[in-house]
């Protein structure tokens, strides 16, 4: 049996650390030293930083992402088209949206994805919240930016369903050979979407 | 312990950060699951999709272990399947339908009609045609089997177009009569002789109502769950493939 080598509370902050992705015991130890040894520039600037994000975070009411204020900064924006509304299943597949810049857009965050392994129906997704806002004359496209799964484009169709009848062009990613793949390494049927998506040169 | 088959994916949920717990469908070994180490990666997460066919290799030190899988892809339909609300709602249905075996519990010939099905399921016809057969034939594997070989009250082998909600079995129009509204429509594709016949899609309709009413009453509510949504989503647009 190993002899503890730290105080009680350095052990808490080190579990703590290694439930964070990415982050294993010893990972997750190497970082607790780091900010142990580094207390005044990295620690206590953290535990501030961490402590606001904790009093001031929450689920924004009309687009379900992640802010310190409700309504997000998103759905605030005034520069924004209000017309588009993209939808993903997570914040970070928003939060990738953003960083590529592609889209000046409103978002819709889904809180996942129709999954009958895991138990997730329409009832555990913001679907409804996203039929409500559709329903604003104000809108006219809705984006389906899910993932390429059975399970997210099971989503799409659904949602595409839920959407029928209203007066909004619904659109979806398109699917095809990501940028550096090899087609040599790439499934049949991503090749067949690839080939079925072309255009011209 | 190893072994190595070729199997149909039904579906994956994660484990730990990088890692899947996969679920498959075998032929000898009937529904199995077990763990694929970088199953979330950019490389291996397109393969496990389900309705893909994979050349699986299973490895534990006991039987009774979860074990761990190495899958290569052997045919891929998921791309194919998306493109289509009929394909994902389909393969939905499908795999739905084969989580109902037990673990383990080898159903050759529900796998071997699985694969096929799950070549046809872009169309809604063809995969109508294909799912209630399917549907059917995890009904009888499970216990609860139609008889629609005879009528339950006289014996006769012609002219069956209903089936008792009480026994499971054919009965024809004649002894019929007087209960139909009791009883439930037998479509004449399904019917001793009608195995050629093509089906309308208010055919495949009254078939999925039937095979729907014996999955839910044996099946699903012993359970205590509904049959998936996907199959009331998979029926609206196969409704709408009929007009």
């Amino acid at each position: 049996m190993s002899r503890r080598v730290t105080g009680p509370e350095i052990e808490r902050l080190v579990q703590l650390l290694a439930r964070l992705p990415g982050l294993g015991p010893r990972s997750a130890r190497r970082a607790a030293l780091q900010l142990v040894k580094r207390k005044d520039q990295l620690l206590i600037p953290l535990a501030e930083a961490l402590g606001r994000v904790g009093e001031t975070v929450r689920v924004c009411s009309s687009c379900g992402n992640i802010d310190t204020t409700d309504p997000c900064f998103v759905c605030t924006d005034p520069r924004r088209d209000a017309s588009t509304i993209v939808v993903v299943e997570d914040v970070s597949d928003l939060w990738a949206l953003e960083r590529s810049g592609a889209v000046d857009a409103r978002y819709h965050v889904l809180g996942g994805v129709l999954s009958p392994l895991n138990g997730i129906g329409p009832d555990d997704l913001d679907i409804a919240g996203l039929v409500e806002r559709a329903h604003d004359p104000a809108v006219k496209e809705v984006i389906l930016a899910v993932n390429a799964t059975v399970d997210g484009q099971t989503t799409a169709h659904y949602v595409t369903d839920r959407l029928q009848g209203l007066d909004v062009k619904v659109s979806r990613l398109a699917h095809g050979v990501p940028v550096g793949g090899e087609l040599d390494y790439l499934d049949e049927g991503t090749l067949a979407a690839a080939i079925r998506a072309r255009t011209p040169f | 312990m190893e072994w190595t088959s070729e199997a149909l994916v039904l579906g994956s949920r994660p484990h730990g950060e990088g890692s899947v717990i996969l679920e498959v469908m075998t032929g000898e070994r009937g529904r199995h699951l077990g763990l694929v180490k970088g199953g979330r990666s950019r490389r291996v997460a397109p393969i496990l999709q389900p309705g893909n066919t994979v050349q699986l290799t299973w490895r534990a030190r006991l039987d009774a272990h979860l074990g761990m899988f190495t899958a290569e892809l052997v045919t891929g339909r998921a791309a194919r399947l998306m493109e289509t609300a009929a394909g994902v709602y389909g393969v939905q249905v499908l795999t739905a339908l084969l989580r109902y075996l037990p673990e383990r519990d080898p159903h050759p010939a529900l796998f071997e009609a699985a694969t096929i099905a799950a070549d046809h399921l872009a169309d809604p016809i063809d995969a109508g045609r294909l799912l209630v057969r399917f549907e059917l034939a995890v009904l009888d594997d499970l216990g609860f089997g139609l008889d629609l070989t005879a009528c339950a009250a006289t014996g006769a082998i012609t002219d069956l177009v209903y089936v008792s909600p009480k026994s499971a079995r054919a009965v024809s129009a004649a002894a019929g009569a007087p209960y139909r509204d009791k009883l439930l429509p037998l479509p004449r594709f399904l019917a001793p002789g009608g195995e050629a016949e093509v089906p309308t899609p208010a055919d495949l309709l009254a078939a999925f109502r039937l095979t729907g009413y014996f999955l839910d009453r044996h099946v699903a509510t012993p359970r205590g769950e509904p049959l998936t949504p996907a199959r009331a989503q998979f029926l609206e647009h196969l409704k709408a493939a009929g007009g």
